[in-house]
């Protein structure tokens, strides 16, 4: 999906103008927990989370994130907007919720990037 | 180009390089310095011949290799016209000139260009003698040129960081990263593992492997900074064929280390739950992202966890 697509669909504001935008985003992916992401988040994917701190920004970068969304209507401090436009990290604000996003998104025709885990192969 | 004098901060960001080497090329390194010219007495005819032969539209008129005047196609034509092939290029030619300096930098020819319809600008020395010819064919193949030796030193240095190892002849060549990581430092936390994501995809490691030791040296790192009681150390040994991480601090220890490394088990606080830390799944993750993992933990000497990756493993 295109980018700009992605952040229209969920009434999104891009607070990092001056970084690159990249030309599409893979699919999407929800959480707030950092090692739920980096559990089981495909590459490309944007990221809607309700966590707003620095390590956002870190997490996303281990995990080649293309997009950043924060919900809830969640203002990134400038920590997060300084170390997103020194990374080169597009980020975006929305003031919907992470599952009203995510629905949107997914309707829209945007695919999970979450990889199912399995944690328990002996059960 | 722009024609604006002064850059703010701000739109200093979104220069170019090409406007950036507008600055930074010399008209006289761009120039055509083999030049044909004509003398004032030259005929309308024998400045024809001239053109054919070269296959040029217009040159300088100079005496004694001073310049005083410029003749164009343009000009020849006004004289055909006129029925006039018989006279000297003296009485068509331009004498109002334009000239620009081999000291000047391209971007006040560019200007030039830009303001005027003239399609060459004759460049002189001091002494108002002819030295060159621009045109904005040549300041295009100087861009260019420039730009081209830009990406070749570029490469070169990518070229040179992705086979640091094969240039370096030795019975094992490692290349170490060493990290202090601090108790509680969120501010920072993440920044080592990013680091170390970026020298491996500099050293020529390919995307899958630099995220995934991205990520098992993350989890690592935010342990060190959650659970220890003064922080501890990341060691990352790059070699050729496989990656040794580990992660090692003095204390408290793991309690139950079985318990510990069941997903989604988590002795985190509700304060450290609220950073977006604590889901249990760390340790989990970094099995899942290494080839091989151990972890000694006691109470008397702290927490060691070994990880290691292989390069050459199938699907690495």
């Amino acid at each position: 999906m295109k980018f700009l697509d992605v952040i229209a669909i969920c009434e999104g504001t891009l607070v990092t103008p001056d970084v690159d935008q990249v030309p599409e985003i893979k699919g999407g992916f929800a959480g707030d927990l950092m090692s739920d992401v980096l559990a089981s988040i495909q590459s490309e994917a944007v990221l809607i989370t309700g966590l707003c701190n620095p390590q956002v920004v870190r997490t996303a970068l281990i995990a080649d994130v293309r997009l950043i969304i924060f919900a809830r209507g969640k203002k990134p401090g400038n920590d997060i907007l300084h170390l997103a436009k020194e990374e080169n990290l597009p980020v975006a604000t929305s003031h919907l919720g992470l599952y009203e996003i995510s629905g949107r998104l997914s309707q829209a025709g945007l695919p999970s990037c979450e990889v199912e885990l399995n944690l328990f192969p002996n059960d | 180009m722009s024609d604006q004098a002064t850059v703010s901060d701000k739109n200093a960001g979104m220069i170019t390089r090409v406007e950036e080497l507008g600055y930074e090329l010399k008209i006289g390194q761009v120039m055509t310095t083999k030049v044909v010219t004509l003398s004032p007495e030259t005929t309308i005819l024998e400045a024809l011949d001239v053109f054919k032969q070269h296959r040029i539209s217009g040159t300088p008129v100079t005496v004694e290799g001073e310049l005083v005047g410029i003749i164009s196609t343009e000009d020849l034509i006004r004289a055909l016209r006129d029925g006039r092939i018989d006279r000297s290029v003296s009485t068509y030619m331009t004498k109002d000139l334009i000239t620009v300096k081999a000291t000047d930098y391209i971007v006040e020819a560019l200007k030039v260009f830009a303001k005027t319809k003239v399609g060459r600008l004759p460049v002189v020395n001091e002494n108002n003698k002819l030295i060159g010819l621009i045109t904005k064919g040549d300041i295009t193949n100087g861009l260019l040129t420039a730009l081209q030796r830009d990406y070749q030193a570029e490469e070169i240095i990518r070229y040179r960081a992705s086979h640091l190892f094969e240039d370096i002849e030795s019975d094992r060549t490692s290349l170490i990263l060493r990290y202090r990581i601090i108790k509680d430092d969120f501010v920072h936390g993440g920044a080592a593992s990013n680091n170390i994501k970026r020298a491996l995809l500099r050293l020529g490691a390919n995307r899958q492997i630099a995220r995934k030791c991205g990520i098992a040296v993350y989890e690592s790192e935010m342990n060190l900074i959650i659970h220890t009681n003064n922080g501890g150390f990341l060691r990352v040994e790059i070699e050729p064929h496989k990656i040794t991480i580990e992660a090692y601090d003095d204390g408290p220890g793991i309690d139950d280390v079985e318990k510990a490394l069941t997903p989604g088990y988590s002795t985190a606080t509700e304060e450290i739950r609220d950073k977006g830390f604590g889901a249990g799944m760390g340790l989990v993750n970094i099995r899942s992202c290494v080839d091989e993992m151990s972890l000694k933990s006691s109470k008397e000497s702290g927490t060691n966890l070994f990880m290691t990756m292989y390069l050459d493993k199938p699907g690495n």
